[in-house]
């Protein structure tokens, strides 16, 4: 016999979707940190009842359909451009809640001018930094992030640094500028690691409408499809891997 | 009584966009119109209409700021110098892609390449037929003289914001660079909140209740979705080809040769054809305004009246095409033009002109 229904009570409920997550089905691969970070990002706009003053600024890269999920205002930018796109729309509503969220090829690659000088003006926007090592949408191409000796599909075999240079630490390098007023690494790969990876994003956009300068959440990242494994292969992978490089933790906190 | 000033092109350009009521100036400096973001950060317009300005890392930045800002329904601005113009292709095709208003402007230099800091008018192409990727065309406003370098900034607008595409001033080095007297715009303040959510309510400002979310994207996956937005695009240019087209003529009526030229060009040519008048040569001018939409049918009514037309411009040959499509060859159509920033004089013109179409 079915009692869904009796289970289905307003009194039973300990979860639930985000009202600002849409019902879209996600273009995003199983075992994908787009998925919880896209979560995150709705809880907190909801729960800072943000929603009518956020602008959120969406990358070229797997993110690119965040319009599609989360259900608040977006500007699409071109490949790399978010921090230049964000710096106008906050500059010009300064009251308004302005974040992007990149990739790592979108914001350490094509769009790294636009990063450190965004930056280094102390742009109040908060940059969500999806770092995952490789180009997810194009097909698994090497990133700036990709670790030595990583395979991708344009280094099949293996990141070389004589070749294609170092892993690039960007956020290391953002933590550096005086314009930045918060830089944090993160991941969303235990429950534990979301909590604190959501409680970062707030204080980033919190730090936003404060005018504290720019905030910077980098989200160490699994790409299951990328990286060609399972994705609790590809949490382990990321754990034993991209941490030495890549360790979480926050890098810069300060209230200017 | 008006007010009459002595600046500047560019010093003209910069003090209309703050009369105007502009949002935002995001630029880079570039040869010859870093007057532009300098009398902006000396008028510091921030202390009085609120205007932002910006000097951004690069002109690509800086097309993108002006991508950001357009797209929260701001008044939003660049300029440049055809270099710097090239490195915002991309962002100029996601801004037209966008059907977002805003004025962008290029005083143009010599190139290819680096090129040359002197005066040319070899980005016709560019500015006329694309410059970015894709199928899209801005309003294009060639100005003559520094009343018009500031009377263009608002028609500029005032176009950009009626059909949400944006428009060019494409002005020469000339100028950009030469002192005029000028008669100010007057100011006017820069829209309201509300007032925007009016006038632009696809503008991204933080959703309210009252609506549905507003993307700005220039991504379709759907190819019938991509072409039916491609189709749309075409349908707002064809209504800007029928109803914007603007153009002057002088000495037309009982013309029998023409010279059609534009920008700092157009006056070289009028001296010439005063001084030919005066040896009993009858030549009219045609100057666009609008270099797109171009003048087609100035052109092509009085090519079936003239002997010749000779096409004055600073370039190896670009707007005659759109005189020879016009003239639909009926009549000789010749080219005379200075390369590498040099500006002839009326006597070469005039020479030209002889050689080439009287002879």
């Amino acid at each position: 016999m079915d009692n869904s229904n009796d289970i289905k009570q307003t009194q039973n409920i300990v979860c639930t979707k985000p009202r600002l997550m849409n019902d879209n089905h996600m273009h995003y691969c199983p075992g994908c940190s787009h998925g919880v970070v896209h979560r995150l990002i709705a809880e907190i706009i909801e729960e800072m009842g943000a929603e009518n003053i956020t602008i959120g600024i969406a990358p070229v890269g797997c993110a690119v359909f965040a319009y599609n999920y989360i259900d608040i205002d977006w500007i699409e930018a071109a490949h790399g451009r978010a921090p230049a796109v964000a710096t106008a729309a906050k500059r010009l509503n300064p009251d308004r809640l302005v974040f992007t969220y990149q990739g790592d090829g979108d914001l350490a690659a094509i769009g790294t001018a636009e990063t450190i000088h965004a930056a280094n003006r102390g742009e109040n926007i908060a940059i969500i930094f999806i770092n995952n090592g490789i180009y997810g949408m194009t097909g698994g191409q090497m990133a700036p992030t990709t670790l030595e000796g990583m395979t991708t599909s344009t280094t099949p075999y293996g990141r070389r640094v004589d070749l294609n240079g170092y892993p690039l630490k960007i956020t290391e390098l953002l933590a550096q500028l005086p314009g930045t007023c918060y830089v944090t690494r993160q991941s969303v790969h235990t429950p534990a690691a979301v909590r604190k990876a959501k409680a970062a994003i707030r204080k980033a956009f919190e730090n936003s409408m404060a005018s504290r300068g720019t905030s910077v959440v980098e989200i160490v990242s699994t790409c299951s499809s990328g990286w060609k494994m399972t994705p609790v292969k590809a949490n382990r992978w990321m754990v034993d891997n991209m941490f030495e490089a890549y360790p979480p933790g926050d890098l810069k906190n300060e209230t200017r | 009584m008006e007010e009459v000033r002595l600046m500047k092109g560019n010093e003209a350009i910069a003090h209309a966009a703050v009369r105007y009521g502009v949002d935002g100036y995001f630029g880079y400096p570039i040869t010859p119109q870093s007057e532009v973001l300098e009398t902006l950060e000396a008028l510091m317009p921030w202390e009085t209409t609120g205007m932002v300005v910006l000097q951004a890392e690069s002109e690509v930045a800086a097309i993108n700021m002006v991508y950001g800002g357009a797209a929260t329904g701001k008044a939003v601005m660049t300029s440049s110098s055809s270099p710097g113009i090239s490195l915002m292709a991309e962002g100029l095709s996601y801004i037209a892609a966008g059907e977002l208003p805003a004025l962008v402007v290029n005083v143009m230099r010599g190139g290819p390449g680096l090129g040359t800091i002197h005066p040319s008018q070899a980005d016709y192409f560019q500015a006329t037929k694309g410059g970015g990727h894709g199928d899209y065309h801005f309003i294009v406003l060639a100005p003559s003289t520094v009343q018009e370098m500031a009377d263009f900034v608002g028609l500029g607008f005032d176009l950009a914001f009626k059909y949400r595409t944006p428009a060019m001033i494409l002005a020469d080095g000339i100028v950009g660079q030469m002192m005029e007297k000028v008669v100010l715009p007057k100011p006017r303040p820069r829209r309201s909140d509300k007032e925007i959510a009016r006038q632009c309510p696809w503008a991204v400002t933080g959703k309210p209740d009252s609506r549905k979310q507003n993307i700005l994207t220039t991504l379709e996956l759907d190819s019938y979705k991509m072409e039916e937005n491609n189709l749309r695009y075409q349908e707002t240019y064809s209504i800007i080809k029928r109803d914007e087209v603007r153009c002057e003529e002088c000495y037309t009526d009982d013309a029998e040769y023409l010279m059609v030229a534009f920008g700092s060009m157009a006056r070289i040519c009028l001296k010439a054809i005063e001084d030919a008048r005066g040896n009993g040569i009858k030549v009219g001018l045609v100057r666009p305004i609008t270099l797109w939409p171009f003048p087609t049918e100035n052109i092509e009514r009085l090519s079936r009246r003239v002997k010749g037309i000779l096409v004055v411009e600073l370039n190896a040959g670009q707007m005659i095409e759109d005189v020879r499509m016009a003239a639909m060859g009926r009549i000789p159509v010749a080219h005379f033009g200075r390369l590498g920033g040099i500006v002839p004089n009326p006597q070469e013109v005039l020479d030209a002109f002889k050689e080439r179409i009287l002879k």
